[in-house]
Formats: structure tokens, C-alpha cells, sequence
């Protein structure tokens, strides 16, 4: 089974990425879980057409520690296996500790099956505290897929996500994927995130374009492979699902010096 | 036990060894024991109050009561709200207390539950009965130690309770510190004799001394109440006993309360309660009483008979910032030589004053703050004492080095009579220079040849 973490700034579009990529591995075959691991709880909304989904820490808040699996573990978009974190409301509680509770939780019921091909996490936007960095510590997640735009600030999350993916990478078997461009038409936006993955040391993985057929299918709370499965948008997915699926390209990412990241956003930003 | 500690001193950043302070949750508890009426309660996992109840009990010999929130791992990351209200509920309708004062513990501050929001709510949801009170105070652990704990919790009372009505009373307030009941009961008595009305805030006496009557009181008879630590904002005066333990509160009465107040060391010794009672003769306007000028001359007149068993003696004092201050000035002045002296507590201020206190008698002490025992040990393999003068915890190194251990401070645990006897005043400090002395000569007799084994001493 491989194990994938999806990282990347908030709002940049992880869940909407994976999902629509879970989707494209699922249509062709391969048997998926999700793990969403965000407070909110809609990691998997697009697999399920809707927010159904009882979290583990809702769960476990309810029942007690004596939680079944078939209670959080709820079959999606052609058999996908999803399952949500949840967390605390904003501004209480811990949700960092939330997700390291939900992990663990997962493993004792024994969520994860050999039948599996992939386990994918969907985790929160910035890796604020050593919680959210639970599901890329030994033995959990071991390639990661960043998440990113041409924009500064996407670029500056991710090039902090690979600090953290050093950390864990020195003493675990974690390793980066690759760059998933999720565009958002900024100038010469491809070749500034290929060479921002040149200087992490890795590959842009795909370039993902913007097209509106992504909001409607969110819209009917569904993955753009299920609501337009004949959609360009659809076969991009199913192309990033195809190329995660043969990708060999893992490595501890190089992280840039702030000074090396405005740099490089002068040099694309400015030559347009 | 301890034979493997070495005597070359390393530099250490991130590394305790036998440490000299514990988590300040304990002292918010023993702060909120010498409130009338008032149940303790920590808001946190149940390990965190069975920790601090035994604590105390085995320092007091007398049951603790608190209340926990009984965090499980799903309050750890919804936050204790939800355990902290149905407390209330089961505290108030169970226990029936005054005064519930809540302390934090590491774990809800790392979560950042806001406690005082929790507390207005539960209140909106009647589960606060009225005319009951909730305070609060925040005691993180990882951040100072078991007296930071107990400042927060007095400097809370006073929050959220002392008032200025307008008119000044003629009443002062004594913040006693962190001491033990009996040195409580002994300070009232020293207030008294001067004719001064006073609130003493906390006052642990008759709660961790209270006598064996037959019948177990859940909420003893002593403690401050809840009307005198209103008024205590309408004091004249604050005497603040222990830098460390009282200062926080006494400032908070003169900003919020308009209440002076004088910052004193602990009366232990000779100078220092000298000092508290110049401050006495200075707030009631009258000539020193007979009795406690007989006090004074009484501990003077052992002091200079047992002179040739003090002078010299080296001594290594450790323990909470103020009582090793005032301990260190009274055996600098009783001629002994204060050569270690150290605390757990954080606090540049301590090593300062020490080096102050001894800057003519030993200037090359040793001292240090947020230090702990095995570096005391060490410094006593390179400098042996005579006597070591400080908590229980110290008698593994008396052991090893096969030095006598004069207890005092918090906590003994493994002898009786602190909570009966004080330390503080004359009297309190004839009984510490008492036991002094006796440990001394204890050990003269033990070591002394036949034909040094005196009858007299």
C-alpha cells in the first residue's frame, strides 16, 4: 500500500485535488482510502456528495473509546473508503491533538487493510504544531504531494512544508513526491513552479489549470470525474492519478532561503 | 544511594537531575485551602490532583480535598469545557462549598481552554448557585514552579474578590507566603499583640493542623473568609511576607485596591523579624509589647550561648526562594557559613540578593537559582558542609555525604511537627536555631572519642 500526504497552503485546493485524483485512481481500479484531516471536516465531501460523514473525534466524543470502524468509515465514489478526522470548533480545544488521537485510532481498529493500494491524508493547511505533522511521522504517510500556485504565499507554505518534511525525513522513510500546480493563472506560473521544484530538488508533478467545470461539480458535491466525466478538467486528474501511480521520483526536498523564493518570484513574476 | 554523582561540575542546559521545585498546581491548591469554605478544583486529567492531594497529605499528614475535571483524550482536543461545567454541577451539588477556586493544569493550558469564559456560562446556565463564588488562576507548569503556583492562586483571590468600598478600614492584610500553618497561627498572634486588626490571606491554620475530634469536617474550620478578603481592599496596609510567594497580590491590592504595601522578607531569623516587627510598631503606633521584646531577648541569648557551635559552621541551604533567603540571612548572622545555597525557582533576583546577603561573611558562596540537587551535591563533594538546612529531599545527599539534615521548608515528608511548631518570629526562629544547634552537637557527640564525650555540653 502506498501511503500519501497532500499538503499545501489553506484554501490552495488540496481537497479538491485529492478527491478529484482519489477519484481518477478509483475509477481505474485501485482501491483508496481517505483520510481527511482537517478540523472542518471536508475532506471528503466530493467522494461522499455531501458532508455525511461522522467524524472519528465526533465518534469517539459520542460513544466513548468503544468506537467500530463501520461507524467512521464510510464507502464513497466508486468504492472509495472515507474517513474524517473532525476536530474541535474554531478557537477551543486542540486540534492538533485531534488528528494525532484520530491516527492512532484508525490504526488500533485496523482502518488500514493490506486489500488497500492508497491511503491518502488531507491535512490542514500550514503544518502549525506536531499535530498536523502526524500523519508524515515513521510509519505513517511516506510520499508527500505539495499542493501549490504561482502565487508568493503559496509558494513560501510549501517551501516551509518541505522544512518540515527534512525534519521527519532525517529519521523516518518520508519523502516528497513532486509539486501538484493547482493554477491559478499567474504569469508564467508552470515554469516558476518547475523551477521552484528544480530548487527543492524535485518535479512539478502536474499542471493542473483552472477551469470552472471544478465549481460546479462542487457545487453538486461531486468530484469533476463523477459530474463531467467527459470534461477535459476530468482527464487532467486522471492524468495526475496516472502519473502519482508511476511516479518514482521520491526525495528529501532542498528548502530555499526566503531571500532564493522572492528571488525567483521576481525573476517568472517580473519577465512576463 | 547517591554514590555515583560526580564531583567535576558540567555545564547542563536541558537536563534536571533530583530537581528542587515541583509543578505549581500544588501551590495553587495549598493557597486555595486557606480559603473558608473553598474546594480547590483542577482543571485538567485526574493524575494531575491525586499528585497534588497526596503531596500535601504527605507534607501535612492531614486529608487534602480537591476536585479535577477528569479530562479524558477526548477533552483534550474539544477542550474541558464540557468537563469543567458538569464540575460545577457535581461540585455544588455534592460538596456544597463557599468558593470553588479552579487552577489550570499543563494540559488545558496548552489547549488554551479560557477559563474565565467557561465560568461566566456555566454561571448564565445556573450551574453556579447563587451566591456561590468561582475564581481562577492560570498555573502552566512548564513555566516557574510549585510558589509561582501559589502567588497566582492568592493574587486570584484578591482579583476577583478584594474591593475598595471607599472607606479605609483600620484593619491591615498580612500575605504570610507559603508557610506552614502553626507560623500562620504564630504571625496572628505577633499581629495581635500589637493590637492591630488583621486578614491574614491564605491561613491554613485549624485546616492542615486541625485536631482529631471524631467527626471529619470536609471543609475544617479555618481558613480566610470570603467577607475578609473582600475587605482586604479596604485595608490600610499589606505586609507582604516572601518576595516570591506574596508580592504579586500585595501589588495587585495597591493598584486595584489603592492598599500600600511593604515587601518584607519571611520574620525567620533574627533581622528579618526585627524587620516585620518594626513594620508592626510602624502601623499601629505603639511601643513594641513586652512579650515580644522577651521573645527577641530569648532568642538573642541562645544564639550567643551556643555561639562556639555556630561560628564557622558551614551550611548548604536550599529549598523555595523565601525561605532560603531568610534562612540564609539567619545563619549568616548566628556566625555560620552559608557556602551553598540554591533554589529550584526561577528568579535572577534570588542570586542577587544571596550574593548580597553574603557578600562580606562568603563571598565565594555558591549560589543559584533554577539549580537542583545533584548540583548541590556536587558542590558539596568540592566544599563539604557541616549541615545541610532545607526539605526532605535533601537527606539522600545527608546520607551520602553523611552530613546532618535540618528539615524545613516544603515538604517534609518524612517527619512530623512543622505544621504544629512554627519557624517564623522569635519563638519559631528559637525553635529552628534550637534544632540547629542540637544537629551539631548531635554529631559532636556521635563522632567524639570516649575521651571527648563530654556530659556537658
Amino acid at each position: 500500500m502506498r501511503k500519501i500526504a497532500i499538503y499545501g497552503k489553506g484554501g490552495i485546493g488540496k481537497s479538491t485535488t485529492t478527491q478529484n485524483t482519489v477519484a481518477g485512481l478509483a475509477e481505474w481500479g485501485k482501491k483508496v482510502m481517505v483520510v481527511g484531516c482537517d478540523p472542518k471536516a471536508d475532506s471528503t465531501r466530493l467522494l461522499l456528495g455531501g458532508l455525511a460523514q461522522k467524524t472519528v473525534l465526533d465518534t469517539l466524543r459520542d460513544e466513548g473509546e468503544d468506537v467500530e470502524l463501520d461507524e467512521i468509515l464510510k464507502p464513497g465514489y466508486a468504492k472509495t473508503k472515507c474517513v474524517e478526522s473532525g476536530g474541535p470548533e474554531p478557537g477551543v480545544g486542540c486540534a492538533g491533538r485531534g488528528i494525532i488521537t484520530s491516527i492512532n485510532m484508525l490504526e488500533q481498529l485496523g482502518a488500514y487493510t493490506p486489500d488497500l493500494d492508497y491511503t491518502f491524508y488531507d491535512v490542514l493547511g500550514d503544518v502549525v504544531c506536531g499535530g498536523f505533522a502526524m500523519p508524515i511521522r515513521d510509519g505513517k504517510a511516506e510520499e508527500i504531494y505539495i499542493v501549490v500556485s504561482g502565487e508568493m504565499m503559496a509558494m513560501y507554505a510549501a517551501n516551509n512544508i518541505c522544512k518540515g518534511i527534512v525534519k521527519f525525513a532525517q529519521s523516518g522513510k518520508v519523502r516528497l513526491g513532486g509539486l501538484i500546480c493547482n493554477s491559478r493563472k499567474c504569469d508564467n506560473e508552470k515554469e516558476l513552479i518547475e523551477a521552484l521544484a528544480e530548487k527543492l530538488g524535485t518535479q512539478m508533478i502536474h499542471f493542473v489549470p483552472r477551469d470552472n467545470v471544478v465549481q460546479h461539480a462542487e457545487l453538486n458535491r461531486k468530484t469533476v470525474i463523477e459530474y463531467a466525466p467527459e470534461a477535459a478538467q476530468a482527464d487532467e486528474y486522471r492524468t495526475l492519478a496516472r502519473k502519482i501511480d508511476a511516479n518514482k521520483m521520491f526525495v528529501i526536498p532542498t528548502p530555499l532561503t526566503m531571500e532564493d523564493l522572492e528571488d525567483l518570484l521576481v525573476k517568472y513574476g517580473l519577465a512576463a | 544511594m547517591l554514590d555515583s554523582t560526580p564531583s567535576t561540575v558540567a555545564d547542563r542546559v536541558a537536563l534536571k537531575i533530583n530537581p528542587a521545585k515541583t509543578c505549581q498546581p500544588v501551590g495553587a491548591v495549598y493557597a486555595a485551602l486557606g480559603v473558608h469554605g473553598c474546594l480547590p478544583h483542577s482543571h485538567g486529567s485526574q493524575g494531575c490532583c491525586a499528585y497534588h492531594r497526596s503531596h500535601l497529605t504527605r507534607h501535612f499528614k492531614e486529608p487534602v480535598m480537591a476536585s479535577t475535571s477528569s479530562f479524558t483524550e477526548g477533552s483534550s482536543v474539544f477542550g474541558g469545557m464540557a468537563n469543567l461545567t458538569q464540575a460545577f454541577s457535581t461540585i455544588f451539588e455534592m460538596y456544597d462549598p463557599d468558593i470553588v477556586a479552579v487552577h489550570t493544569t499543563c494540559l488545558s493550558e496548552v489547549i488554551g481552554d479560557d477559563i474565565p469564559t467557561i465560568i461566566s456560562k456555566a454561571r448564565e446556565e445556573g450551574r453556579i448557585p447563587e451566591g456561590k463564588v468561582v475564581v481562577h488562576c492560570n498555573t502552566p507548569s512548564f513555566v516557574g514552579s510549585h510558589v509561582t503556583g501559589f502567588s497566582a492562586m492568592v493574587k486570584g483571590f484578591v482579583k476577583y474578590l478584594s474591593e475598595n468600598t471607599g472607606t479605609r478600614s483600620t484593619a491591615i492584610n498580612i500575605l504570610p507566603g507559603w508557610v506552614e500553618p502553626s507560623d500562620m497561627t504564630e504571625l496572628k498572634r505577633m499581629v495581635a499583640a500589637f493590637g492591630l486588626p488583621s486578614i491574614m490571606l491564605p491561613d491554613t491554620s485549624s485546616v492542615l493542623d486541625a485536631p482529631a475530634t471524631g467527626e471529619h469536617a470536609f471543609f475544617p474550620k479555618g481558613g480566610t473568609t470570603l467577607p475578609e478578603i473582600k475587605a482586604m481592599g479596604d485595608a490600610k496596609a499589606t505586609l507582604s511576607l516572601g518576595t516570591w510567594a506574596s508580592l504579586e497580590a500585595a501589588t495587585l491590592l495597591e493598584t486595584s485596591c489603592g492598599v500600600p504595601f511593604q515587601e518584607l522578607d519571611l520574620p525567620i531569623g533574627l533581622a528579618a523579624t526585627d524587620r516585620f516587627i518594626e513594620s508592626l510598631r510602624g502601623l499601629a503606633g505603639v511601643d513594641v509589647p513586652a512579650q515580644i521584646e522577651d521573645e527577641r531577648g530569648r532568642l538573642v541569648d541562645v544564639i550567643s550561648d551556643m555561639h562556639q557551635y555556630l561560628s564557622g559552621r558551614k551550611v548548604a541551604i536550599y529549598g523555595d526562594p523565601d525561605h532560603v533567603i531568610a534562612l540564609t540571612e539567619f545563619c549568616r548572622d548566628m556566625d555560620m557559613k552559608p557556602v551553598h545555597v540554591l533554589t529550584g525557582s526561577v528568579g535572577n533576583a534570588f542570586e542577587t540578593r544571596i550574593k548580597d546577603l553574603l557578600a562580606d561573611s562568603v563571598p565565594d558562596a555558591n549560589v543559584k537559582a533554577q539549580g537542583d540537587l545533584f548540583l548541590l551535591h556536587q558542590w558539596i563533594k568540592n566544599e563539604p558542609v557541616d549541615l545541610l538546612l532545607g526539605t526532605t529531599y535533601g537527606k539522600f545527599i545527608g546520607r551520602a555525604e553523611d552530613i546532618p539534615l535540618v528539615r524545613v521548608g516544603w515538604p517534609i515528608l518524612d517527619r512530623v511537627g512543622h505544621s504544629y511548631f512554627p519557624t517564623v518570629g522569635y519563638l519559631g526562629s528559637l525553635r529552628l536555631a534550637v534544632e540547629i544547634i542540637s544537629a551539631i552537637q548531635e554529631r559532636q557527640d556521635r563522632d567524639a572519642p570516649d575521651h571527648a564525650f563530654e556530659l556537658v555540653l
